[in-house]
């Protein structure tokens, strides 16, 4: 086994911790942390699984570089709404 | 009861979406093209030395364009829900002196560093994104020192964000005036043009992180959450 | 090597438990920039140093500014929502 394989595996055991984390957790804010986290988890696997075929894989690296960018864009933007809710009188959580 | 319910629902699809995975990790079927080795064959052409770079804006350009097309419709929508009279200019204020000091002589070495990513993203590590990461950094930094940058500079601001996105567009489609296909560099300027678009995206990026933070709604002071007002 | 790698491996679950476990907000916004910076070894013990650089810059250092900041306004609208209900009663 290779350390590509095995940082593969930890990644899908936080994707799954972090979907039962989602499903189970009450308040918004965790639930965008366990969003951003099970992120993370697939971007191990996506790195990960190809290195361990072949070695070095510059290909998903770049897609994952990509990944990240939207990921933290993606939850400025979730935030923003959160806190234009808040402001309307919602309850974080419900 | 429910509560219970819903624990134990999550439970079972968690582990199904474990297993699933495990065993397609431990099960992958090989590849059948070697991608590392189509990217050492090809990176010549490409007008970069670091293979990165090379995938992301010459082989994969398609992804990075689109890329920064949802950052811009991310920001847009940011702005839209943005509130008017969240920000104005008494917001600044002359607060603790050391911070202020500090704030003063960080500034200039992050955004020299920026620029260094940016410059070393064509034969090493780094590149636009990284580099627009921290020009995103140091405008929150300057944010949460009290500097409002963004008020300052709206009209400036709006054209920055979409910058980026313009000229990576107009690039693009002007290579269909010399008979190539979309997002094909003409042969000799891959090199320029790739550093060019990235100098633009690296302050495209940075300035929509900054403002999605900025015009966030509600108090943006770090220092809110404690103080009673 | 491989101890480390097994060791990482293992801090990176326990960060991620950690943020979903804990029952303050603040220590699992704080958890979950340890986990970024966990991320970034990761990353360069897969030998991706590009994303070693953008994790460190944005997943440790951005994402965690942007939560701690939203985590501030809602303390303060929860103080309002008090204030107001005992005013009203």
């Amino acid at each position: 086994m290779t350390i590509d394989l095995w940082y593969a595996i930890v990644g899908s055991i936080i994707v799954a911790l972090s979907v039962f984390a989602f499903l189970t957790s009450r308040h918004l804010m965790k639930k965008l942390l366990a969003f951003n986290i099970m992120g993370s988890g697939v971007f191990l696997i996506m790195v990960g699984l190809p290195q361990h075929q072949h070695g070095v894989d510059p290909v998903p690296q770049a897609l994952v570089l990509t990944g990240i960018v939207v990921a933290v864009s993606a939850t400025a933007l979730a935030l923003v709404i959160l806190r234009r809710y808040v402001r309307a009188g919602g309850n974080p959580a419900p | 009861m429910s509560r219970s319910l819903r624990i134990a629902a999550a439970g079972i699809v968690a582990f199904g979406t474990l297993y699933a995975l495990i065993l397609a990790v431990l099960n992958a079927p090989q590849m059948q093209v070697n991608l590392p080795q189509q990217v050492a064959l090809n990176l010549e052409q490409s007008g970069i030395d670091h293979p990165i770079t090379a995938v992301l804006l010459n082989f994969r350009s398609y992804d990075t364009l689109l890329e920064v097309a949802v950052l811009l419709v991310a920001v847009v929508t940011g702005l839209a829900l943005r509130e008017r009279d969240a920000l104005t200019a008494h917001t600044e204020q002359a607060r603790d002196p050391m911070l202020h000091a500090l704030t003063r002589r960080l500034l200039p070495l992050l955004l020299i560093t920026s620029v260094y990513i940016l410059w070393s993203g064509s034969y090493a590590p780094g590149g636009a994104f990284q580099a627009g990461a921290l020009v995103a950094a140091a405008g929150v930094i300057a944010r949460l020192a009290g500097y409002d940058i963004a008020s300052r500079a709206d009209v400036l601001l709006r054209l920055g964000l979409a910058l980026g996105f313009i000229l990576f567009l107009t690039v693009a489609v002007s290579a269909m005036f010399g008979g190539r296909p979309f997002l094909n560099y003409p042969e000799g300027w891959a090199g320029s043009l790739i550093f060019l678009i990235e100098a633009v995206l690296t302050f495209s990026i940075g300035l929509t992180l900054i403002s999605l933070f900025v015009h966030a709604p509600g108090d943006s002071s770090p220092r809110g959450g404690d103080d009673d007002d | 090597m491989i101890v480390f790698d097994i060791l990482l491996g293992i801090g990176l679950i326990l960060a991620a438990s950690g943020v979903f476990l804990s029952a303050q907000l603040f220590r699992s916004v704080v958890l979950f920039v340890v986990f970024g910076l966990l991320l970034a070894i990761t990353w360069t013990r897969l030998q991706a140093p590009d994303l070693a650089l953008a994790e460190a810059a944005i997943g440790a250092g951005l994402t965690g500014v942007l939560f701690l900041d939203t985590l501030g306004t809602l303390r303060k609208a929860k103080h309002k929502r008090h204030r107001k209900k005992e005013t009203h009663s």
